[in-house]
Formats: structure tokens, sequence, C-alpha cells
């Protein structure tokens, strides 16, 4: 069984977290914003499950396992409050929602 | 995991990411994520962590995701026509990517990412290394855990809720001050 190097692992990780950043400075979306995060989150959790594969621990996919956790929370909240905006303000535009702007 | 197999992944993994920043409808954006993540559930199976990849596939991919759909759906929202947002953001967003990029690279690349393999021992990846990780190590956390989901609950109910007729009275008052203002 061969292993794929650490590093194009680390090297994937890094790219999707860097298209993730890209999509949430990017994008107005406040959706596609989320979708951006969640993008992050798992680069992150990518590079947990290889350095824990490598290290031969289980730690590293305890920890993915509480990321989900923290991400099906900030999902649940996180669109409650889009909806709430939506019914406010009938957008879904960041660019929009400048009233504690000056 | 085969290095074609682990090429193809990754390949898939950048492309259906680019789509999600990429394309104008959230709902095709949506779809995309949804591949980067069974992509990524395909990788964590491939290096032996089982329980937690099918947990990314039927979890993240499916209940997450169909939270994601349920919304798009609810809102109805809009295909974007045109791009959005200041160029000036954008370009310093890009600088700020790029110097992310170099300073992840020093990190990843070889001199420094040195781990030295020795083996999974038996049972690596299974549901009883998680649990008895979960339920010894990590049980404090897990507990807390356990408040966050119930706090979450209860917020999503509470921000999600139809407002009562003073609150929706008030509210009126408000955006008319703010119009006033403006």
């Amino acid at each position: 069984m061969t292993m794929v190097p650490l590093t194009y692992l680390m090297a994937l990780s890094a790219a999707i977290f860097a298209i993730g950043v890209v999509g949430f400075l990017t994008r107005r979306n406040i959706l596609v914003m989320f979708m951006s995060i969640e993008l992050m989150l798992n680069a992150v959790n990518l590079a947990f499950i290889s350095l824990g594969s490598r290290l031969g621990s289980m730690d590293g996919q305890v920890i993915v396992f509480f990321v989900m956790t923290v991400a099906a929370a900030e999902a649940a909240v996180g669109l409650g409050i889009i909806i709430t905006i939506f019914r406010n303000r009938e957008t879904v535009h960041a660019d929009d929602l400048t009233l504690l702007r000056w | 995991m085969p290095m074609g197999l682990f090429w193809f992944l990754a390949a898939l993994s950048v492309l259906s990411a680019l789509g999600v920043v990429l394309q104008r409808n959230p709902l095709h954006c949506l779809l995309s994520l949804v591949l980067t993540l069974l992509t990524i559930a395909v990788l964590f199976i491939g290096q032996d962590a089982v329980v937690v990849g099918f947990l990314q596939a039927i979890v993240y991919a499916g209940a997450i995701m169909v939270l994601f759909l349920f919304v798009i759906w609810l809102l109805n929202v809009p295909v974007e026509t045109r791009p959005t947002g200041h160029l000036a953001f954008k370009f310093f967003g890009m600088i700020a990517v790029a110097a992310l990029l170099a300073e992840l690279a020093v990190f990843v690349l070889p001199p420094h990412l040195k781990v030295k393999y020795s083996g999974h021992p038996a049972g690596y990846g299974s549901i009883e290394a998680l649990a008895q990780s979960l339920f010894s190590d990590y049980l404090i956390a897990f507990e807390i855990t356990s408040i966050l989901l119930l706090v979450a609950v209860i917020g999503a109910v509470a921000l999600a809720r139809r407002s009562s007729e003073i609150e929706i009275k008030e509210r009126a008052q408000d955006a008319a001050r703010v119009e006033k203002a403006a």
C-alpha cells in the first residue's frame, strides 16, 4: 500500500483553504461567503486527518469530529441569522447591510 | 491510497472548490461544495480515517448541505448577473491571500515538515478507537459539545421564530426612524 507524501496532502489542504479565503473576501452574497467558511473548515480537517494518519494518532480524528459538530452548530445559527436578515431587509447582499456603518 | 486516485481526487476537489467561489448561481455553488466535501471524505477514508470519512459524507455533505439547500430555496436567492463588491477590496484580498499562501508554503514544503511515518496501530480509524479517545481523553470536550449543540438549537429557534405583534410594530418604527435619518 503506497502512502501519498504528506507534503502533497498539506499542499492540497493549503490550496483549498486559500480558495476559501478568496471566496470569503471577493463574494458579497452572504450564503456564498458562508459556503467559503465551510471550505476553509474542511481544508483544516484534511490537514488534521493527514497529520494524524502519519503520526498514527487518533487525536486528529477526534478533533475533526469536534470541528464537524461546531460546523453543524454554526450552520444552524448562521442560517437562522441569514433568514432573519432576509425577513427584515429582503437582501442577501453583504454590502446592503450598512446600518452599523458610518 | 494509490497515487493516481490521489491526483484525481486532488484535481476534483480543487476544481469544485473553485466552482464554489466562481459560479454566479448560489445553487451551483452549493452543489460544487457538496462535491468538494465528498472528495475530501474519500481522502479521509483513503488514509484509514474510515469512521470520520463516512461521518463527513453523511453528516456534512448530507445533513448540513441540505440545510443550506433548504435556505437557498426558502429565500429564493437570485442569480448574480454582474460581479459585485468593491474592486479595491478584491485587489487587497488577493494580496492577502498570496501572502497567506506563501506563509503556508513555508510550513508545508519539505525542509520544515518532518513527520516520521511509523505505521498505523491495529484498529486505527475504527469506531472503537475513536470512541476510546472520545470518552477518555476528550470526555470533557465531548460533554461541552452537547451544551454547544443545545445552545445552538435554542438560538436557531429563537432567531427564526415569527415575531410577536409588538416586535413587528417596534421594528416598523425603527425602520421609519432610519429612513428619516438617511
